[in-house]
């Protein structure tokens, strides 16, 4: 387990609400917020994988957002090396953002079409070094782009000119190109086909490894978080519902919601898979408008009981690796 | 190529779907055989391109302006390739339906939902609308739909994905089609909401003896479902076989470095196997082997030859030079 040394990045108690209005809503109308995130804390140690799973509409694009300061913070606070990001003004930020990048979900969106793959990698270089020469910074990007596999011939050619996979190499190159000390994955390889996804993890695994970096990496996908993550954060409506390292999540799930999330994703081996049991789900997720009170899983949980609606769980140590939210963990296993 | 002494249902004989295209001739299917028995589930399986959706859209006579198709497709002993228009609307939801990758631009968002049900049933059956508005109700409480009779008066957007995808599959069952075509029912959702779906369909699978053909890119969803395996490769087929076979025994190049690309959940490697490279463009196809560029066992032959689609153990096809167990001199 890492110590208290070598944290990075600290987020307490972190809210992100986003203040909705219908259309036809007299002026003079409240909107109402829409809690996408809610009150999430984390710690964030130099070197490792957070893992952060969830499905769609649970808060984890929105909580990579807010690490970097993408989104209005709510409430709350990201410390990053001893510093509240929050204080930051924007042009403090600004220079923040040399030490935390992003990579993007869609490969193609996140590039600019009328630029050429040699500008996209090198912007990050003349927005943040621009005392360095044509000829430094040219150096730079051939020796990012050696690294993350693309050939120095390509250095003239546009984004649509390339397939999903080498252009979340490129959009990888950008975010590497300043040595940054956290990247924030955004389902980098959502989009991707199996045999290309699983080149650009080991790549992203690689590359870690070389540069030192600490990476978060939001996926919906378990079995790609499972395989690169050292740690790994559940997500439920705008909460954390589990926290804890790899290996204690994968063989023993303690939330009833991690539990009924792994048994429904689907295993390559028609035994093991005709033969498991399924813990199903009832229902939808509830809107994040008016999410449940108390724990804000119980409207579908199999366990829940009039408690789960009084009291909003928070995450308590299981052991010094492992976390979870529920109230009703003791009863339940 | 028979497998099974049961009657087959559809028999898809030499099926070529060619694209005329402003940069020249694509062929998006190349020469697919397969036979599907009533009550038995196909998983059609591979990367985007592969032309897995585009032998569904031939299939169901949906292909582009621009499309051609050869060979042909025997449903019921008759070729409905060469069908007209008309013919076609007949046997379509009949006897094949068809649900979509994305429920929500393949619901009309215009309409309630109750009334695009009970269109198919008052168009193929002739139903009055009493009597298409109960029958589409008991659909919707087939597909486990909360509160059937309230959404019937509801537009699409009131819906979340998965309830979407719910209404897609009633529409699709409606008619109680002996053939179901699948085209990635379940990559728009969400794990949790997928398990449901799978689950439905496994079920109706049981209750209707309905044939499925089930094209995804997941291979774990092929192992829950499907009896019999398709893999495709750049509109080739590369192996085809049963489940257990094409899961413990692959033998294709290409089934086994799929096999070994995806993280899995009950496994702990530490580094994925990888396929070098990307898929071909179709455009500028290799010659030869679609997948030598990127086969670690390829040699020159590969490259001069495409090898042929050949039964080499009972139900059992697969498309390569090399041996089973190395390469033939």
């Amino acid at each position: 387990m890492n110590t208290s040394n070598n944290v990075l990045m600290e987020v307490n108690n972190l809210k992100v609400h986003f203040n909705i209005k219908s259309d036809n809503a007299w002026p003079w109308e409240k909107g109402q917020s829409l809690k996408a995130v809610d009150g999430v804390n984390l710690t964030i140690y130099a070197g490792e994988t957070l893992g952060v799973v969830g499905e769609s509409g649970c808060g984890k694009s929105t909580l990579a957002r807010a690490l970097l300061r993408l989104v209005p913070i709510t409430e709350g606070n990201v410390v990053w090396l001893g510093q509240d990001l929050t204080d930051l003004d924007k042009k403090q930020m600004r220079s923040k953002r040399q030490e935390l990048q992003m990579i993007f979900q869609d490969p193609l969106a996140s590039l600019d079409p009328r630029m050429t793959v040699g500008d996209i990698i090198a912007e990050p270089l003349r927005t943040f070094r621009p005392e360095l020469s044509k000829e430094a910074v040219k150096a730079e990007v051939r020796n990012i782009m050696d690294r993350v596999g693309l050939l120095p011939n390509v250095i003239n050619r546009y984004p649509h000119e390339f397939s999903g996979g080498q252009c979340q190499r490129i959009g990888i190159a950008r975010a590497l190109i300043l040595k940054p000390k956290l990247v924030v994955c955004d389902e980098p390889v959502s989009a991707l086909d199996v045999s290309i996804q699983a080149q650009v993890v080991n790549l992203l695994k690689e590359l870690q490894a070389e540069m030192g970096l600490s990476l978060v990496f939001i996926a919906h996908d378990l079995s790609v978080v499972k395989h690169i993550s050292d740690r790994v954060l559940v997500m439920y409506l705008g909460n954390a519902v589990e926290l804890a390292s790899k290996r204690a999540l994968y063989e023993n799930p303690q939330h009833p919601y991690t539990k009924a999330l792994m048994s429904a994703v689907p295993v390559p081996d028609p035994k093991v898979e005709r033969g498991k049991k399924i813990q199903l789900l009832t229902g939808d997720l509830p809107s994040p408008i008016s999410p449940p009170s108390g724990c804000v899983f119980r409207t579908r949980c199999p366990h829940a009981n009039e408690g789960c609606a009084q009291q909003k769980p928070i995450l308590q140590v299981l052991s010094n690796e492992h976390q979870a939210a529920c109230s009703r963990l003791a009863d339940i296993t | 190529m028979s497998l099974s002494n049961t009657k087959n249902l559809l028999e898809v004989n030499n099926l070529r779907v060619n694209f005329r295209t402003p940069d020249g001739f694509v062929t998006a299917v190349n020469d697919l055989n397969f036979t599907l028995a009533q009550g038995e589930t196909l998983g059609i399986v591979g990367e985007s391109g592969s032309g897995k959706s585009q032998t569904a859209f031939a299939l169901m006579g949906l292909l582009a302006g621009n499309g051609v198709i050869e060979g042909e497709a025997r449903f019921n002993e008759q070729n409905i390739l060469t069908l007209n228009e008309k013919a076609m609307n007949r046997i379509r939801s009949k006897e094949i339906a068809m649900i979509f990758q994305d429920p929500m631009t393949s619901l009309n968002p215009y309409m309630k939902v109750g009334k695009q049900l009970m269109e198919v049933l008052m168009l193929h059956k002739g139903m009055s609308k009493a009597e298409a508005f109960e029958a589409s109700v008991k659909m919707l409480d087939a597909v486990k739909m909360p509160e059937a009779r309230k959404r019937m008066n509801m537009y699409p957007h009131e819906f979340s994905g998965g309830m979407r995808q719910r209404v897609m599959i009633a529409m699709a069952l409606l008619c109680q089609p002996k053939l179901l075509i699948a085209d990635e029912p379940t990559t728009a959702l969400d794990v949790t909401v997928q398990a449901q779906i799978l689950t439905l369909l496994n079920e109706l699978k049981d209750d209707f003896n309905t044939s499925i053909i089930m094209i995804t890119h997941d291979l774990g969803v092929v192992a829950g479902l499907c009896d019999k395996v398709l893999v495709m490769y750049a509109g080739q087929t590369m192996e085809y076989g049963t489940a257990e076979d094409v899961f413990y025994r692959p033998t294709h190049p290409y089934t086994q470095g799929l096999l070994k690309a995806i993280p899995r959940l009950d496994a702990d490697d530490e580094k994925l196997s990888t396929i070098p490279g990307n898929p071909p463009n179709l455009l500028h196809m290799p010659s030869g082997c679609p997948f030598q560029t990127r086969c670690e066992f390829a040699k020159e032959r590969c490259g001069e030859s495409m090898p042929e689609l050949k039964e080499f153990a009972p139900g059992q096809l697969r498309a390569c030079h090399k041996s089973v167990d190395g390469w033939i001199a």
